[in-house]
Protein backbone atom coordinates (compact mmCIF):
# COMPACT_ATOMS: atom_id res chain seq x y z
CA UNK A 1 0.00 0.00 0.00
CA UNK A 2 1.41 3.49 -0.79
CA UNK A 3 1.44 5.14 2.63
CA UNK A 4 3.73 8.14 3.94
CA UNK A 5 6.28 6.41 6.08
CA UNK A 6 5.70 7.21 9.54
CA UNK A 7 8.25 9.48 11.81
CA UNK A 8 8.24 7.83 15.14
CA UNK A 9 5.87 10.16 16.62
CA UNK A 10 3.06 9.81 14.42
CA UNK A 11 2.72 5.77 14.97
CA UNK A 12 2.94 6.72 18.49
CA UNK A 13 0.51 8.64 18.12
CA UNK A 14 -2.00 6.74 16.24
CA UNK A 15 -1.19 3.85 18.92
CA UNK A 16 -1.88 6.06 21.51
CA UNK A 17 -5.17 7.12 20.37
CA UNK A 18 -6.43 3.30 19.05
CA UNK A 19 -5.66 2.16 22.86
CA UNK A 20 -7.62 4.89 24.25
CA UNK A 21 -10.80 4.25 21.98
CA UNK A 22 -10.77 0.94 22.94
CA UNK A 23 -10.35 -0.45 19.44
CA UNK A 24 -7.73 -2.42 17.15
CA UNK A 25 -4.24 -0.68 16.94
CA UNK A 26 -3.93 -0.27 13.31
CA UNK A 27 -0.40 0.25 13.42
CA UNK A 28 -0.81 3.53 10.96
CA UNK A 29 -2.34 1.54 8.36
CA UNK A 30 -5.41 2.15 9.11
CA UNK A 31 -6.68 -1.22 8.93
CA UNK A 32 -9.71 -0.70 10.75
CA UNK A 33 -11.71 -4.36 8.70
CA UNK A 34 -14.40 -1.47 7.08
CA UNK A 35 -17.10 -3.18 4.73
CA UNK A 36 -17.03 -1.04 1.15
CA UNK A 37 -16.17 2.36 1.37
CA UNK A 38 -14.07 3.73 4.22
CA UNK A 39 -14.37 7.72 4.93
CA UNK A 40 -11.89 10.27 5.54
CA UNK A 41 -9.90 9.54 8.51
CA UNK A 42 -8.45 12.44 10.97
CA UNK A 43 -5.79 9.78 12.02
CA UNK A 44 -3.99 10.20 8.36
CA UNK A 45 -3.41 13.70 9.31
CA UNK A 46 0.10 14.44 9.64
CA UNK A 47 -0.18 17.59 11.77
CA UNK A 48 3.63 17.52 13.19
CA UNK A 49 4.33 18.16 9.66
CA UNK A 50 2.06 21.02 8.76
CA UNK A 51 3.73 23.23 11.78
CA UNK A 52 6.84 23.27 10.53
CA UNK A 53 8.70 26.21 9.21
CA UNK A 54 10.88 25.32 6.60
CA UNK A 55 11.32 23.04 3.82
CA UNK A 56 13.86 20.89 5.42
CA UNK A 57 11.87 20.29 8.51
CA UNK A 58 8.60 20.17 6.79
CA UNK A 59 10.03 17.51 4.14
CA UNK A 60 11.68 15.68 7.49
CA UNK A 61 8.35 14.90 9.27
CA UNK A 62 6.25 14.56 6.55
CA UNK A 63 8.45 11.96 4.56
CA UNK A 64 11.65 11.36 6.75
CA UNK A 65 13.96 13.12 3.83
CA UNK A 66 14.55 15.99 1.54
CA UNK A 67 14.53 16.25 -2.06
CA UNK A 68 16.70 17.23 -4.74
CA UNK A 69 15.85 19.33 -8.32
CA UNK A 70 14.45 17.57 -11.09
CA UNK A 71 12.77 19.14 -14.08
CA UNK A 72 10.69 15.94 -14.05
CA UNK A 73 8.46 18.05 -11.83
CA UNK A 74 6.14 20.76 -13.37
CA UNK A 75 4.89 23.35 -11.37
CA UNK A 76 2.14 26.13 -12.90
CA UNK A 77 2.01 28.97 -10.77
CA UNK A 78 1.08 32.05 -11.47
CA UNK A 79 4.13 35.26 -12.27
CA UNK A 80 1.96 37.68 -9.79
CA UNK A 81 -1.14 36.15 -8.27
CA UNK A 82 -4.43 37.98 -8.98
CA UNK A 83 -5.11 37.76 -5.27
CA UNK A 84 -2.74 36.15 -2.13
CA UNK A 85 -5.84 34.53 -0.43
CA UNK A 86 -6.75 31.61 -3.83
CA UNK A 87 -3.77 30.92 -6.11
CA UNK A 88 -4.54 28.20 -8.32
CA UNK A 89 -1.08 25.72 -8.52
CA UNK A 90 -0.63 22.59 -10.26
CA UNK A 91 1.93 20.23 -10.04
CA UNK A 92 2.24 17.21 -12.68
CA UNK A 93 5.29 15.14 -13.21
CA UNK A 94 6.88 12.47 -15.38
CA UNK A 95 8.60 10.30 -12.81
CA UNK A 96 7.58 6.87 -12.26
CA UNK A 97 5.56 5.33 -9.86
CA UNK A 98 4.39 8.42 -8.12
CA UNK A 99 3.34 7.72 -4.29
CA UNK A 100 3.24 11.50 -3.26
CA UNK A 101 2.83 14.93 -3.96
CA UNK A 102 3.16 17.90 -1.98
CA UNK A 103 3.38 21.66 -2.10
CA UNK A 104 5.45 23.95 0.31
CA UNK A 105 4.91 27.86 0.37
CA UNK A 106 8.19 29.06 1.97
CA UNK A 107 6.85 31.92 3.48
CA UNK A 108 3.98 31.28 4.94
CA UNK A 109 3.61 30.83 8.71
CA UNK A 110 3.48 27.60 7.97
CA UNK A 111 5.44 25.79 5.21
CA UNK A 112 3.59 22.89 3.74
CA UNK A 113 0.36 23.69 2.79
CA UNK A 114 -0.89 20.32 0.79
CA UNK A 115 0.07 16.95 0.51
CA UNK A 116 -1.58 13.92 -1.53
CA UNK A 117 -0.67 10.09 -1.56
CA UNK A 118 -1.13 9.27 -4.97
CA UNK A 119 -2.17 5.62 -5.07
CA UNK A 120 -0.99 2.88 -7.51
CA UNK A 121 -2.86 3.63 -11.00
CA UNK A 122 -3.92 7.37 -9.94
CA UNK A 123 -1.96 10.05 -12.08
CA UNK A 124 0.81 12.43 -10.75
CA UNK A 125 -1.00 15.50 -11.59
CA UNK A 126 -3.05 17.62 -8.66
CA UNK A 127 -4.31 20.94 -8.95
CA UNK A 128 -5.63 23.12 -5.98
CA UNK A 129 -5.51 26.68 -4.74
CA UNK A 130 -3.64 28.26 -1.93
CA UNK A 131 -3.23 31.20 0.05
CA UNK A 132 -0.27 33.20 -0.09
CA UNK A 133 1.03 35.43 2.57
CA UNK A 134 3.27 37.60 0.65
CA UNK A 135 5.66 36.92 -2.61
CA UNK A 136 7.12 33.85 -1.95
CA UNK A 137 8.71 30.65 -3.29
CA UNK A 138 6.66 27.95 -4.26
CA UNK A 139 8.13 24.40 -3.83
CA UNK A 140 6.29 21.73 -5.69
CA UNK A 141 7.87 17.77 -4.39
CA UNK A 142 7.46 14.53 -5.99
CA UNK A 143 7.63 11.37 -3.54
CA UNK A 144 8.68 8.85 -6.88
CA UNK A 145 10.69 5.29 -6.33
CA UNK A 146 11.15 5.57 -2.01
CA UNK A 147 12.87 9.72 -3.26
CA UNK A 148 11.74 13.28 -3.43
CA UNK A 149 12.34 15.55 -5.99
CA UNK A 150 11.51 19.15 -6.31
CA UNK A 151 10.65 22.50 -8.87
CA UNK A 152 10.33 25.70 -7.33
CA UNK A 153 8.88 28.86 -9.05
CA UNK A 154 8.68 32.68 -7.25
CA UNK A 155 5.11 33.59 -6.94
CA UNK A 156 4.70 37.69 -6.56
CA UNK A 157 1.53 38.39 -4.08
CA UNK A 158 0.81 42.37 -3.53
CA UNK A 159 -1.90 43.90 -1.05
CA UNK A 160 -4.52 44.74 -3.19
CA UNK A 161 -5.21 47.94 -4.65
CA UNK A 162 -7.82 50.82 -4.30
CA UNK A 163 -7.14 51.18 -0.26
CA UNK A 164 -10.10 48.93 0.53
CA UNK B 1 -29.40 20.10 4.02
CA UNK B 2 -26.99 19.60 0.64
CA UNK B 3 -23.74 18.54 1.09
CA UNK B 4 -21.07 20.89 0.98
CA UNK B 5 -19.44 18.68 -1.56
CA UNK B 6 -19.47 18.99 -5.41
CA UNK B 7 -18.29 16.48 -7.84
CA UNK B 8 -17.78 16.44 -11.27
CA UNK B 9 -16.04 13.46 -12.55
CA UNK B 10 -15.38 12.46 -16.00
CA UNK B 11 -14.99 8.97 -17.95
CA UNK B 12 -12.25 9.35 -20.51
CA UNK B 13 -10.92 5.98 -22.64
CA UNK B 14 -9.06 4.69 -19.65
CA UNK B 15 -8.77 7.40 -16.99
CA UNK B 16 -11.32 9.02 -14.87
CA UNK B 17 -11.04 12.95 -14.22
CA UNK B 18 -12.38 14.35 -11.26
CA UNK B 19 -12.73 17.82 -9.91
CA UNK B 20 -14.24 18.94 -6.77
CA UNK B 21 -15.19 21.98 -4.63
CA UNK B 22 -16.07 21.79 -1.02
CA UNK B 23 -17.92 24.55 1.20
CA UNK B 24 -15.58 25.47 4.08
CA UNK B 25 -14.40 28.29 5.37
CA UNK B 26 -11.08 27.25 5.47
CA UNK B 27 -9.86 29.49 8.04
CA UNK B 28 -6.39 30.00 9.09
CA UNK B 29 -6.15 30.68 12.41
CA UNK B 30 -4.23 34.06 11.22
CA UNK B 31 -7.22 36.41 10.88
CA UNK B 32 -8.86 38.87 13.11
CA UNK B 33 -12.56 39.55 13.42
CA UNK B 34 -14.08 43.34 13.59
CA UNK B 35 -13.45 42.97 16.92
CA UNK B 36 -9.66 42.45 16.60
CA UNK B 37 -9.97 38.86 17.59
CA UNK B 38 -8.15 35.80 16.28
CA UNK B 39 -10.40 33.67 14.21
CA UNK B 40 -9.33 30.29 15.63
CA UNK B 41 -8.32 28.05 12.55
CA UNK B 42 -10.96 25.53 10.67
CA UNK B 43 -10.13 23.69 8.23
CA UNK B 44 -10.63 20.26 6.74
CA UNK B 45 -7.39 17.92 7.32
CA UNK B 46 -8.44 15.18 5.08
CA UNK B 47 -10.17 14.05 1.88
CA UNK B 48 -10.68 10.79 1.04
CA UNK B 49 -11.40 9.42 -2.60
CA UNK B 50 -12.74 5.72 -3.08
CA UNK B 51 -13.72 4.05 -6.31
CA UNK B 52 -14.35 0.14 -6.25
CA UNK B 53 -13.63 -0.07 -3.12
CA UNK B 54 -10.11 1.10 -3.49
CA UNK B 55 -8.96 4.76 -2.30
CA UNK B 56 -7.96 7.14 -5.45
CA UNK B 57 -6.64 10.11 -3.39
CA UNK B 58 -5.94 11.39 -0.44
CA UNK B 59 -5.41 14.99 0.36
CA UNK B 60 -4.01 16.29 3.60
CA UNK B 61 -4.61 19.69 3.91
CA UNK B 62 -3.10 22.46 6.11
CA UNK B 63 -4.66 26.04 6.84
CA UNK B 64 -3.47 27.38 3.76
CA UNK B 65 -5.09 25.62 1.51
CA UNK B 66 -8.10 28.31 0.06
CA UNK B 67 -11.56 28.90 1.46
CA UNK B 68 -14.39 26.66 -0.69
CA UNK B 69 -10.89 24.25 -1.57
CA UNK B 70 -10.73 22.59 -5.13
CA UNK B 71 -8.97 19.77 -6.04
CA UNK B 72 -8.41 18.02 -9.90
CA UNK B 73 -6.96 15.06 -10.25
CA UNK B 74 -7.27 12.03 -12.73
CA UNK B 75 -7.21 8.02 -12.04
CA UNK B 76 -7.03 4.95 -13.98
CA UNK B 77 -10.22 3.62 -14.51
CA UNK B 78 -13.59 4.09 -13.59
CA UNK B 79 -16.51 4.49 -16.75
CA UNK B 80 -19.97 6.39 -16.35
CA UNK B 81 -22.29 5.33 -13.64
CA UNK B 82 -19.65 4.25 -11.45
CA UNK B 83 -19.94 5.33 -8.05
CA UNK B 84 -17.12 7.55 -6.56
CA UNK B 85 -17.27 8.50 -3.36
CA UNK B 86 -15.77 11.59 -1.64
CA UNK B 87 -15.56 12.23 2.00
CA UNK B 88 -13.62 15.20 4.55
CA UNK B 89 -13.02 15.35 7.99
CA UNK B 90 -11.42 18.92 9.43
CA UNK B 91 -9.64 19.72 12.67
CA UNK B 92 -12.89 20.21 14.83
CA UNK B 93 -13.76 16.85 14.00
CA UNK B 94 -16.87 17.64 11.42
CA UNK B 95 -16.80 15.88 8.07
CA UNK B 96 -19.49 15.27 5.14
CA UNK B 97 -19.43 12.60 2.60
CA UNK B 98 -20.94 12.07 -0.75
CA UNK B 99 -21.25 9.62 -3.29
CA UNK B 100 -21.68 10.75 -6.95
CA UNK B 101 -21.67 9.12 -9.99
CA UNK B 102 -18.74 9.06 -12.84
CA UNK B 103 -20.35 10.85 -16.15
CA UNK C 1 -18.40 64.18 -29.09
CA UNK C 2 -15.28 63.07 -28.13
CA UNK C 3 -14.51 66.45 -26.95
CA UNK C 4 -17.46 66.19 -24.94
CA UNK C 5 -15.88 62.84 -23.77
CA UNK C 6 -12.62 64.52 -22.88
CA UNK C 7 -14.55 68.45 -21.22
CA UNK C 8 -16.83 65.93 -18.80
CA UNK C 9 -14.16 64.13 -17.63
CA UNK C 10 -12.43 67.79 -16.31
CA UNK C 11 -15.82 68.44 -14.93
CA UNK C 12 -15.69 70.37 -11.09
CA UNK C 13 -17.31 68.02 -8.36
CA UNK C 14 -21.10 68.60 -7.43
CA UNK C 15 -21.78 70.28 -11.24
CA UNK C 16 -25.02 69.07 -12.65
CA UNK C 17 -25.83 71.15 -15.45
CA UNK C 18 -25.72 70.84 -18.42
CA UNK C 19 -22.29 70.22 -20.46
CA UNK C 20 -22.71 72.87 -23.64
CA UNK C 21 -25.42 75.14 -24.08
CA UNK C 22 -27.61 72.68 -26.95
CA UNK C 23 -26.98 70.00 -24.74
CA UNK C 24 -30.26 67.81 -25.83
CA UNK C 25 -29.67 63.99 -24.17
CA UNK C 26 -28.94 62.05 -27.13
CA UNK C 27 -28.05 58.52 -26.24
CA UNK C 28 -27.99 56.67 -29.53
CA UNK C 29 -25.03 59.14 -30.61
CA UNK C 30 -23.08 58.62 -27.02
CA UNK C 31 -23.33 55.11 -27.50
CA UNK C 32 -21.82 55.19 -30.78
CA UNK C 33 -18.73 57.54 -28.94
CA UNK C 34 -18.41 55.33 -26.21
CA UNK C 35 -17.78 52.46 -28.29
CA UNK C 36 -15.82 53.96 -30.89
CA UNK C 37 -13.38 55.35 -28.18
CA UNK C 38 -12.77 51.39 -26.83
CA UNK C 39 -12.49 49.69 -29.88
CA UNK C 40 -10.13 52.57 -31.05
CA UNK C 41 -8.30 52.28 -27.81
CA UNK C 42 -8.08 48.17 -27.93
CA UNK C 43 -8.01 47.30 -31.42
CA UNK C 44 -6.71 43.87 -30.63
CA UNK C 45 -9.50 43.20 -28.42
CA UNK C 46 -12.54 41.08 -29.21
CA UNK C 47 -15.71 43.38 -28.46
CA UNK C 48 -17.38 40.34 -26.23
CA UNK C 49 -13.98 40.50 -24.15
CA UNK C 50 -15.02 43.79 -22.64
CA UNK C 51 -17.26 42.27 -20.31
CA UNK C 52 -14.53 40.22 -18.57
CA UNK C 53 -13.31 43.63 -17.51
CA UNK C 54 -9.49 43.13 -15.50
CA UNK C 55 -8.82 39.66 -17.66
CA UNK C 56 -9.75 41.21 -21.24
CA UNK C 57 -6.87 43.72 -20.44
CA UNK C 58 -4.03 41.06 -18.64
CA UNK C 59 -2.92 37.63 -19.78
CA UNK C 60 -1.41 36.87 -16.47
CA UNK C 61 -4.69 37.13 -14.70
CA UNK C 62 -6.66 36.23 -17.62
CA UNK C 63 -4.80 32.14 -17.54
CA UNK C 64 -5.26 32.43 -13.21
CA UNK C 65 -9.33 33.51 -13.84
CA UNK C 66 -9.23 30.65 -16.28
CA UNK C 67 -8.26 28.12 -14.16
CA UNK C 68 -10.64 29.07 -11.39
CA UNK C 69 -13.53 29.24 -13.86
CA UNK C 70 -13.26 25.61 -13.97
CA UNK C 71 -15.07 25.58 -10.74
CA UNK C 72 -15.71 28.24 -10.00
CA UNK C 73 -15.86 29.61 -6.78
CA UNK C 74 -19.50 31.54 -7.17
CA UNK C 75 -20.78 28.12 -7.65
CA UNK C 76 -22.50 27.55 -4.16
CA UNK C 77 -24.08 30.43 -4.30
CA UNK C 78 -25.44 30.15 -7.95
CA UNK C 79 -27.11 26.99 -6.19
CA UNK C 80 -28.57 28.75 -3.21
CA UNK C 81 -29.77 31.35 -6.01
CA UNK C 82 -31.29 28.64 -7.83
CA UNK C 83 -33.37 27.34 -4.55
CA UNK C 84 -34.44 30.54 -3.41
CA UNK C 85 -35.92 31.31 -6.74
CA UNK C 86 -38.21 28.56 -6.98
CA UNK C 87 -39.43 28.53 -3.55
CA UNK C 88 -42.77 29.68 -2.88
CA UNK C 89 -43.52 32.62 -1.12
CA UNK C 90 -45.24 32.27 2.31
CA UNK C 91 -48.75 33.63 -0.29
CA UNK C 92 -47.84 30.83 -2.41
CA UNK C 93 -46.68 33.01 -4.94
CA UNK C 94 -43.21 32.53 -6.49
CA UNK C 95 -40.16 35.14 -7.93
CA UNK C 96 -42.02 33.70 -11.46
CA UNK C 97 -45.19 35.60 -11.24
CA UNK C 98 -43.55 39.15 -10.93
CA UNK C 99 -41.11 39.16 -13.86
CA UNK C 100 -41.74 38.38 -17.49
CA UNK C 101 -41.08 35.13 -19.14
CA UNK C 102 -41.19 33.94 -15.40
CA UNK C 103 -37.96 35.64 -14.44
CA UNK C 104 -35.64 32.93 -16.37
CA UNK C 105 -33.66 35.14 -18.95
CA UNK C 106 -34.82 38.56 -17.89
CA UNK C 107 -31.23 40.28 -16.13
CA UNK C 108 -30.31 41.99 -19.81
CA UNK C 109 -33.35 43.57 -19.64
CA UNK C 110 -32.35 45.52 -16.49
CA UNK C 111 -32.18 48.32 -15.36
CA UNK C 112 -35.56 49.57 -17.17
CA UNK C 113 -37.22 52.39 -16.85
CA UNK C 114 -40.79 52.29 -15.39
CA UNK C 115 -43.07 55.07 -16.66
CA UNK C 116 -45.49 54.25 -13.66
CA UNK C 117 -43.11 55.68 -11.09
CA UNK C 118 -40.77 57.11 -13.55
CA UNK C 119 -37.82 55.64 -12.10
CA UNK C 120 -35.28 53.31 -13.08
CA UNK C 121 -35.75 49.79 -12.06
CA UNK C 122 -32.57 47.70 -11.38
CA UNK C 123 -33.11 43.77 -10.96
CA UNK C 124 -32.51 44.03 -7.49
CA UNK C 125 -34.77 46.54 -7.09
CA UNK C 126 -37.66 44.42 -8.93
CA UNK C 127 -37.10 41.11 -6.56
CA UNK C 128 -37.33 43.38 -3.54
CA UNK C 129 -40.53 44.80 -5.12
CA UNK C 130 -41.66 41.69 -5.67
CA UNK C 131 -40.96 40.56 -2.07
CA UNK C 132 -43.13 43.08 -0.65
CA UNK C 133 -45.68 42.98 -2.85
CA UNK C 134 -46.33 39.24 -1.87
CA UNK C 135 -45.88 39.70 2.34
CA UNK C 136 -42.12 39.33 2.23
CA UNK C 137 -39.46 41.32 3.87
CA UNK C 138 -36.75 42.76 1.40
CA UNK C 139 -33.75 41.43 1.40
CA UNK C 140 -30.27 43.70 2.09
CA UNK C 141 -28.73 44.78 -1.14
CA UNK C 142 -25.21 44.64 -0.95
CA UNK C 143 -24.25 40.35 -0.70
CA UNK C 144 -25.92 36.48 0.64
CA UNK C 145 -29.19 36.25 -0.47
CA UNK C 146 -29.64 39.29 -2.95
CA UNK C 147 -26.51 37.83 -4.70
CA UNK C 148 -27.29 34.37 -4.49
CA UNK C 149 -30.71 34.92 -6.44
CA UNK C 150 -29.28 37.44 -9.01
CA UNK C 151 -26.42 35.26 -9.64
CA UNK C 152 -29.00 32.97 -10.76
CA UNK C 153 -30.84 35.02 -12.35
CA UNK C 154 -28.04 36.76 -14.61
CA UNK C 155 -26.59 32.49 -14.93
CA UNK C 156 -30.15 32.53 -17.10
CA UNK C 157 -29.23 35.16 -19.27
CA UNK C 158 -25.65 34.01 -19.58
CA UNK C 159 -24.40 34.70 -23.13
CA UNK C 160 -27.94 36.76 -24.01
CA UNK C 161 -26.71 40.30 -24.99
CA UNK C 162 -27.49 43.63 -22.76
CA UNK C 163 -30.44 45.25 -23.73
CA UNK C 164 -31.72 48.52 -22.43
CA UNK C 165 -34.20 51.02 -23.48
CA UNK C 166 -33.94 54.20 -23.22
CA UNK C 167 -37.18 55.28 -23.80
CA UNK C 168 -38.27 58.75 -25.88
CA UNK C 169 -39.81 59.56 -22.52
CA UNK C 170 -38.33 63.08 -20.67
CA UNK C 171 -38.08 61.46 -17.49
CA UNK C 172 -36.10 58.49 -18.59
CA UNK C 173 -33.87 60.55 -20.78
CA UNK C 174 -33.05 62.95 -17.72
CA UNK C 175 -32.82 59.46 -15.89
CA UNK C 176 -30.23 58.20 -18.39
CA UNK C 177 -28.50 61.85 -18.35
CA UNK C 178 -27.91 62.22 -14.20
CA UNK C 179 -26.31 58.57 -14.68
CA UNK C 180 -24.06 60.21 -17.02
CA UNK C 181 -23.43 63.12 -15.03
CA UNK C 182 -22.63 60.74 -12.29
CA UNK C 183 -20.15 58.23 -14.15
CA UNK C 184 -18.09 62.12 -15.06
CA UNK C 185 -18.33 63.92 -11.77
CA UNK C 186 -15.22 64.11 -9.34
CA UNK C 187 -16.09 62.89 -5.79
CA UNK C 188 -14.45 62.26 -2.74
CA UNK C 189 -10.86 62.43 -0.86
CA UNK C 190 -9.12 61.63 -3.72
CA UNK C 191 -11.23 63.76 -6.38
CA UNK C 192 -11.58 60.66 -8.74
CA UNK C 193 -14.36 60.13 -11.19
CA UNK C 194 -15.49 56.88 -12.37
CA UNK C 195 -14.15 57.99 -15.63
CA UNK C 196 -10.99 58.90 -13.65
CA UNK C 197 -10.22 54.86 -13.77
CA UNK C 198 -12.56 53.11 -16.27
CA UNK C 199 -12.54 55.74 -19.35
CA UNK C 200 -9.01 56.62 -18.83
CA UNK C 201 -7.07 54.05 -17.23
CA UNK C 202 -8.35 50.61 -18.14
CA UNK C 203 -5.95 48.19 -18.26
CA UNK C 204 -3.47 50.38 -15.78
CA UNK C 205 -3.04 50.08 -12.67
CA UNK C 206 -4.42 51.22 -9.42
CA UNK C 207 -1.97 50.27 -6.84
CA UNK C 208 -2.24 46.78 -7.53
CA UNK C 209 -5.12 46.34 -8.99
CA UNK C 210 -5.45 46.01 -13.03
CA UNK C 211 -8.83 48.70 -13.97
CA UNK C 212 -11.44 46.97 -16.20
CA UNK C 213 -12.80 49.24 -18.83
CA UNK C 214 -15.95 50.88 -18.12
CA UNK C 215 -17.40 49.08 -21.74
CA UNK C 216 -18.99 46.10 -20.51
CA UNK C 217 -18.72 46.12 -16.58
CA UNK C 218 -22.60 45.60 -15.77
CA UNK C 219 -22.25 42.57 -17.34
CA UNK C 220 -20.57 40.46 -14.96
CA UNK C 221 -22.26 41.32 -11.91
CA UNK C 222 -22.59 39.77 -9.17
CA UNK C 223 -19.92 38.66 -8.85
CA UNK C 224 -16.84 36.40 -6.17
CA UNK C 225 -14.73 38.82 -5.48
CA UNK C 226 -11.19 37.21 -3.96
CA UNK C 227 -10.71 39.78 -2.07
CA UNK C 228 -14.40 39.63 -0.45
CA UNK C 229 -13.97 36.11 0.03
CA UNK C 230 -17.31 36.11 -1.36
CA UNK C 231 -20.39 37.35 -3.82
CA UNK C 232 -21.20 41.28 -3.67
CA UNK C 233 -24.11 42.65 -5.83
CA UNK C 234 -23.87 45.84 -7.99
CA UNK C 235 -24.30 47.80 -4.92
CA UNK C 236 -21.94 46.44 -3.05
CA UNK C 237 -19.20 47.41 -5.30
CA UNK C 238 -20.49 50.97 -6.28
CA UNK C 239 -20.56 51.91 -2.52
CA UNK C 240 -16.97 50.14 -1.85
CA UNK C 241 -15.21 51.70 -4.44
CA UNK C 242 -17.10 55.38 -3.09
CA UNK C 243 -15.51 54.62 0.15
CA UNK C 244 -12.16 54.15 -1.62
CA UNK C 245 -11.93 57.32 -3.17
CA UNK C 246 -12.82 58.59 0.61
CA UNK C 247 -16.37 59.38 -0.14
CA UNK C 248 -19.54 59.08 1.53
CA UNK C 249 -21.28 56.34 -0.29
CA UNK C 250 -24.84 56.68 -0.97
CA UNK C 251 -27.34 54.09 0.18
CA UNK C 252 -27.75 51.21 -1.76
CA UNK C 253 -29.88 51.72 -4.67
CA UNK C 254 -29.31 55.36 -4.58
CA UNK C 255 -31.63 57.27 -7.30
CA UNK C 256 -27.76 58.14 -8.31
CA UNK C 257 -26.46 54.67 -8.40
CA UNK C 258 -29.73 53.32 -10.09
CA UNK C 259 -29.20 55.84 -13.01
CA UNK C 260 -25.39 55.45 -13.51
CA UNK C 261 -25.96 51.54 -13.55
CA UNK C 262 -28.66 52.30 -16.16
CA UNK C 263 -26.53 54.75 -18.29
CA UNK C 264 -23.52 52.11 -18.24
CA UNK C 265 -25.97 48.73 -19.14
CA UNK C 266 -27.43 50.84 -21.98
CA UNK C 267 -23.70 51.76 -23.26
CA UNK C 268 -22.97 47.98 -22.98
CA UNK C 269 -26.28 47.36 -25.13
CA UNK C 270 -25.11 43.96 -27.68
CA UNK C 271 -22.27 42.89 -25.40
CA UNK C 272 -23.34 39.31 -23.12
CA UNK C 273 -24.62 38.84 -20.01
CA UNK C 274 -21.40 36.99 -18.55
CA UNK C 275 -22.82 36.93 -15.26
CA UNK C 276 -22.54 35.85 -11.83
CA UNK C 277 -18.42 36.29 -12.55
CA UNK C 278 -15.81 36.19 -10.55
CA UNK C 279 -12.66 38.82 -10.28
CA UNK C 280 -9.87 39.41 -8.04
Amino acid sequence: MNELPDAPDCARRTILKSAVAGGLIGLGLGSFPFPAFADADAKDFPADAFKQKSEADALKALYGKSAEASDKVSLDAPEIAENGAVVPIAVTSSLPNVTGIAVLVLDNPFTLAAAYKIPDGTQAAVASRLKMAKTTKVVAVVESGGKLYSATKEVKVTVGGCGG
Amino acid sequence: MASTIRVRAVAGADSTEVQSLIQHPMDSGFVKDAKGELIPAHHIEVVQFEHGGKTVFTALWGPAVSKDPYLKFSFKGGKKGDDLKVSWVDNKGASDSLVAKIQ
Amino acid sequence: MLRKLCIAVAIVAGTAQPLLADNAVDPQADFKVFRKYFTERFPKLQLNDFVNGPYSMDEGLRKQWQAKEEFPPYDFALDKGKEMFATPFKNGKTYADCFPNGGVGVRQMYPMFDAKSGQVVTLDVAINQCREGNGEAPLDYLKDDMASLTAYMAFTSRGKPMDIKVPDDPRALAAYRKGEEYFYTRRGQFNLSCASCHIQNPGNHIRTEVLAPALGIMNALPIYRSEWGGMGTTSRRLTTCNSQIRGVPLPAEAEEYRDVEYYLSYMANGLPISGPGARP
